[in-house]
C-alpha cells in the first residue's frame, strides 16, 4: 500500500531551505553593488567588482587570511592525527582502563560553549607561562593548541563511528592469507578509513579558519586571525567588502563539496563496474 | 587463525598505549587542567597586576600554609541581579531556540528521511553545506536582512504592508532567527540518521489496521524519534545557553547573555576571578545535560558495533 502524499512536509524542507540560503545568496549579491550603503542596491553603477578589489589591496585582511590558513592546516593535521588515535582507542581497544574518561573527553567539546573552552584555556597558558616559562606569551602556537584540543573531538568521533561500522573480517583474512600486522594496518585498515581521515581534516580545518571566540581569548597582540579581523569590523557596522570575502569563501566551499561529491560518485561507480566485470569473468 | 590474532594483538600491545595515551594525556592537560585552573582562580581574589588575581595558597608570616578560599566572587554573582537575569534569559533563549529548531528541523529530517535515495544525498548535503562556510559571515548576513533600512524592511515597505521600518535588528527576536539559522544542520542530522532507520513497513501495518496518518505519525515515529529529539535538541541547548558571537552581533545591548558577560568581564573589566566564577557556574548548570548527551553518545556507537 503506498502511502497518501501530502505537499506539508515539501513546503515545510522548501522553506527551511530558504531559510538556510537566503542570507548567503543575499551576500553573493550585494558584493556586486556599487553603493556603499550595503542594503540600497545602486542600479547605475552595479554590478561592480571593487569591493574585491578593495579586498584584495587590505593588507589586514590578507594578513589574517595567510595567518589562520597557517593555523587551520596545523590543526587540521595535528588533530587527525591524534584524533585518529583516540578514534582507535575508543573503537578497538575494548574495555581499557580509562576508557571512560577518554570517551568523555573526547565528546565534551563537542557541546561545551566555545566561551568557556577558551576562557579556560587562556588562563592554562598564563599559569604554564608563570611555573614553566612556556609557552612564552601568545600567538600561533596558544591558538593552534587551542584549536587542536576541540577539533581533535571531531576527528575520533568520525574515526570512531568508520572503525565501529566496517568489517573486522577483512583484517582477519589478510592475517590468514599471512600478511603481517603492519602491512594489513597500512594496506586494509588506513584506506578503509581514509575517507574518514579526510573528512575530518577537512572539518578541522573549518573549524580552525571559523574560530573566533577561542581564538580571541588566547591570541596575542599580533596575532589577529581572520575571523578576529571579520568580527571587529563587522561589530562596527555593515561593511560591503566582508560581503565581497564571504562570497570568496563561500564559492570555494560550494566548489569544494561539489567536486568532492562528485569524485566520491565516480569511485562508487568505477567499482560497481569493476566487480561486475570481476563477476562476469 | 587464533595465532595470528594474538601476533597482531602482540604488535598492536606496542601501538596501544601509545594510541591511547597520547590523546589522553593531550586532553587531560589541555582540556580537564584548564577548569581545575578556572575553579581556582573563581576563589581568588582579584588584584591590579598580572595576572590579575591573588595566589590561592601563600606562605604567612610565621611560616604558615594558608589556603585562602574566597567566596566573595560567587557571593557577588547572587547579589547583583544583572548576573542572575542575564543568566535566566539564556536559559530562555536557548529553550525557545532549541523548540524552533525542533518545531523546523523535524519535519525538515522527515522529509529528507522519506524522499527517495537517489534524491536524499542531495537534500543532505544542502543541509551540511552552510555548516561549511563561515558561521560568522552566515551571521553577518542577517545584519543586512533584519536592519532598519535592511532587505525585509525594504521589501515589506515597497509592498506596501508595512508603513515604516519594524526594528529587527538589536532585539531579541534576531537573537532567536541567529541561534535557529545557525543550530538548524544540528538538529536535522540526528533526526535524520534516527529517522532514516524506521522500519517503513511498521507504518503501513498501522495503515492496514485502519490508523490515520496522523495518529500512525503520533504513537509510531514519534515514540522512535525520541532518541534523536534528544540528541538534536541537547545539541542546540547547550552551545547556545553560552552563545556569544550571535547575541554580540544580533542582540540588544540591554539584555545581554551570559556567554556575553563572561566576555565583558575578562576583556572589559579584567575581573578574571568574576569571570571565572561565572563560567564554573554555567558549568554546573550544563553538567546536567552534557552527561545525558555522552551518555546517548556511547549508547548510539555501541548499538551499532
Amino acid at each position: 500500500m503506498k502511502r497518501r502524499r501530502t505537499m506539508l512536509l515539501p513546503t515545510i524542507l522548501a522553506f527551511g531551505f530558504a531559510f538556510l540560503y537566503v542570507p548567503i545568496l543575499s551576500m553573493v549579491v550585494y558584493s556586486f553593488n556599487a553603493s556603499r550603503l550595503v542594503t540600497v542596491w545602486d542600479p547605475v553603477h552595479s554590478p561592480t567588482l571593487k569591493w574585491y578589489t578593495a579586498l584584495f589591496h587590505n593588507a589586514q585582511i590578507i594578513d589574517a587570511a595567510w595567518l589562520s590558513l597557517k593555523i587551520a592546516i596545523m590543526n587540521a593535521t595535528g588533530a587527525v592525527i591524534l584524533g585518529t588515535m583516540a578514534g582507535f582507542a575508543l573503537a578497538r581497544f575494548g574495555q581499557f582502563r580509562g576508557r571512560g574518561l577518554l570517551g568523555g573527553l573526547t565528546t565534551a567539546p563537542l557541546v561545551l560553549p566555545e566561551i568557556i573552552t577558551g576562557l579556560s584555556l587562556l588562563l592554562l597558558f598564563v599559569a604554564m607561562e608563570q611555573l614553566i616559562g612556556w609557552p612564552r606569551g601568545r600567538g600561533v602556537t596558544t591558538i593552534t593548541i587551542a584549536h587542536i584540543s576541540f577539533s581533535l573531538s571531531y576527528v575520533a568521533v568520525i574515526v570512531q563511528a568508520r572503525l565501529v561500522g566496517f568489517d573486522e573480517s577483512l583484517e582477519e583474512a589478510a592475517l590468514d592469507l599471512g600478511a603481517r600486522p603492519a602491512t594489513v594496518f597500512l594496506r586494509i585498515t588506513l584506506p578503509l578509513i581514509a575517507p574518514a581521515l579526510l573528512s575530518g581534516w577537512l572539518l578541522s580545518f573549518t573549524l580552525s579558519w571559523d574560530d573566533v571566540v577561542i581564538s580571541q581569548f588566547v591570541a596575542g597582540p599580533g596575532s589577529s586571525t581572520l575571523p578576529m579581523v571579520i568580527f571587529s569590523k563587522v561589530r562596527l557596522g555593515v561593511s560591503p567588502d566582508v560581503n565581497a570575502l564571504a562570497t570568496l569563501m563561500v564559492s570555494l566551499v560550494a566548489v569544494g563539496v561539489v567536486a568532492s561529491a562528485l569524485f566520491v560518485q565516480n569511485r562508487e561507480r568505477r567499482r560497481m563496474r569493476e566487480m561486475r566485470m570481476a563477476l562476469a569473468s | 587463525m587464533l595465532q595470528r590474532l594474538r601476533q597482531f594483538c602482540s604488535l598492536e600491545r606496542l601501538g596501544r598505549p601509545v594510541a591511547t595515551a597520547v590523546p589522553m594525556l593531550w586532553l587531560l592537560l589541555f582540556f580537564m587542567l584548564p577548569f581545575l585552573i578556572v575553579l581556582k582562580i573563581s576563589f581568588s581574589e582579584a588584584l591590579m597586576a598580572m595576572p590579575p588575581y591573588a595566589p590561592m595558597i601563600e606562605w604567612t608570616h610565621e611560616q604558615m600554609l594558608a589556603i585562602k578560599l574566597h567566596l566573595a566572587n560567587y557571593h557577588f554573582l547572587f547579589t547583583d541581579s544583572l548576573y542572575l537575569n542575564s543568566f535566566l534569559y539564556s536559559l530562555k533563549v536557548a529553550t525557545v531556540s532549541t523548540l524552533a529548531c525542533l518545531l523546523l528541523g523535524y519535519p525538515m529530517a522527515l522529509a529528507i528521511a522519506r524522499a527517495s535515495p537517489a534524491r536524499r544525498s542531495l537534500l543532505l548535503m544542502l543541509v551540511i553545506l552552510p555548516f561549511w562556510t563561515s558561521f560568522l559571515l552566515r551571521i553577518y548576513a542577517w545584519i543586512g536582512l533584519l536592519k532598519d533600512d535592511g532587505l525585509i524592511n525594504n521589501l515589506l515597505l515597497s509592498l506596501h504592508l508595512i508603513h515604516e521600518p519594524i526594528q529587527m535588528a538589536n532585539t531579541s527576536f534576531a537573537v532567536y532567527i541567529g541561534i535557529v539559522y545557525s543550530y538548524l544542520p544540528f538538529m536535522v542530522l540526528p533526526l535524520y540518521t534516527n529517522l532514516e532507520k524506521h522500519d517503513a513497513t511498521l507504518l503501513e501495518a498501522a495503515a492496514d489496521l485502519g490508523a490515520a496518518p496522523w495518529k500512525a505519525f503520533a504513537r509510531i515515529t514519534v515514540p522512535l524519534s525520541l532518541p534523536g529529539v534528544v540528541a538534536g535538541a541537547l545539541l542546540v541547548f547547550i552551545p547556545a545557553v553560552g552563545e556569544y558571537v550571535i547575541p554580540t552581533l544580533l542582540g540588544s545591548a540591554n539584555q545581554l547573555m551570559i556567554g556575553r558577560v563572561l566576555s565583558d568581564e575578562f576583556f572589559e573589566n579584567r575581573d578574571w576571578p568574576v569571570a571565572s566564577a561565572v563560567a564554573i557556574l554555567i558549568l554546573i548548570v550544563l553538567l546536567g545535560p552534557i552527561v545525558v548527551f555522552q551518555r546517548y553518545r556511547s549508547r548510539e556507537l555501541g548499538a551499532s558495533a
